[in-house]
């Protein structure tokens, strides 16, 4: 299964970004492989508008299952994901990649 | 001749400013007032009068066809705003991010994405007396500002001649719909207070004017609040101040009934004379 996380770097150390349209960094952990993926967002900055459907839509090429974000999607990039199928877990946005994984793992995070 | 009314700051009197300067000149003169502030009109409720057109406004989004499209991919590359998406199998339209550019549409290789009409907002045109009053309002939910100020603009250079004075109520602040109501008129008026907080937005909205080329002066509201910054940064710019109205807790109370506040108070009517003449004078081909 491949689990997607909005977060300020690439690895298992960076911290998580709460922002979802705006990350930084879109990161995918692929657990059958033990492998991470990752793709550099940070041109979004340069978005006045529709950094959430572009976001989402970079998210679903990475082919994720779920995803484990802050604060959640807005509007917008809430109605792609759902087309998408994608699950959504909310409320990691202060924690490292790592203690999000495991906060989902234990089923500590709220869903979407 | 187009004049805006404008300004950084909210809440400073465009429309105090807009709706006395109106019925003023239309003691004498026929004059078209517009409240271009199509997110939350407020003019109207200054004007009362018989109304002559009320019209539906459109504005003009992608519509996908599924059965003709290839999924090429084309319409999300070329879409400045993300309003267009391809997701797998599938072409999702946002219609509050689309800016009706028609770039999609047009670079569509299987014309799939045929442009359709969706209601935006609602014209109105009023008479009262020698005022033409035109109020555009903006659906409730709809996000974009621009395409409404554009056609209602469009509707009063198709309605009235040129010469006709015409006063624009615009938005506040410096985003696109401020650009939409100003880029367009003659002159714009910046209406401020003297205050920190009125100096800072109008040298946003100086510095707007000034990349627009657009001639601008200054009307200085609730004046004798706060402090002289205000004056000495037009002073040092060169920004004519046309007027410099007086703050009075009468014209407050006036204008909480919704009623024209020059009739009542002389020191305001004077101020306003002075922004007549100086309108008046300017010369404009």
């Amino acid at each position: 299964m491949k689990i997607a996380f909005t977060a300020k770097g690439t690895e298992w150390n960076s911290e998580m970004d709460p922002r979802f349209g705006r990350t930084e960094y879109i990161l995918v952990y692929d657990d059958e492989k033990d492998e991470f993926t990752s793709y550099d967002n940070r041109e979004i900055e340069n978005e006045a508008h529709g950094a959430g459907p572009k976001t989402s839509q970079q998210l679903f090429e990475m082919g994720p299952q779920v995803l484990i974000t802050g604060n959640g999607p807005g509007g917008n990039a809430a109605t792609v994901l759902e087309k998408a199928g994608i699950k959504i877990f909310i409320g990691a946005g202060t924690m490292t990649v790592k203690e999000a994984f495991e906060a989902y793992q234990n089923n500590n995070l709220k869903g979407f | 001749m187009k004049i805006a009314i404008a300004s950084g700051k909210g809440g400073t009197g465009k429309t105090t400013l807009s709706t006395n300067l109106a019925a003023f000149f239309a003691d004498k003169n026929q004059v078209v007032l517009a409240d271009l502030d199509v997110e939350e009109p407020n003019s109207g409720l200054f004007i009362t009068g018989k109304t002559e057109q009320i019209d539906v406004k459109y504005k003009m989004i992608p519509e996908w066809n599924e059965d003709t499209c290839t999924l090429c991919g084309k319409c999300q590359e070329n879409c400045n705003f993300h309003a267009v998406i391809r997701l797998g199998s599938q072409i999702l339209v946002f219609p509050e991010l689309c800016h009706s550019c028609y770039a999609c549409s047009e670079l569509c290789p299987t014309n799939s994405l045929p442009m359709v009409k969706q209601r935006m907002g609602e014209l109105k045109h009023i008479k009262s007396g020698k005022i033409d009053f035109i109020e555009s309002r903006l659906d409730i939910g709809q996000e974009q500002a621009v395409p409404l100020i554009g056609q209602t603009i469009h509707y009063i250079e198709s309605k009235f001649p040129k010469k006709t004075l015409k006063i624009f109520d615009a938005p506040p602040g410096t985003s696109c719909p401020v650009i939409e109501a100003t880029k367009d008129v003659d002159f714009v008026i910046l209406v401020t207070e003297p205050t920190p907080f009125g100096l800072h937005d109008l040298k946003l909205a100086v510095d707007t004017m000034v990349e627009l080329g657009k001639p601008h002066a200054v009307v200085i509201n609730r004046y004798g609040i706060g402090n002289n910054d205000v004056v000495d940064y037009c002073v040092e710019n060169n920004i004519p101040i046309l007027a410099k109205i007086p703050n009075s807790r009468k014209l407050a109370e006036l204008y909480s009934k919704g009623e024209l506040v020059y009739k009542e108070l002389p020191e305001f009517k004077e101020e306003l004379q002075k922004i007549e003449t100086y309108i008046l004078n300017l010369e404009i081909e």
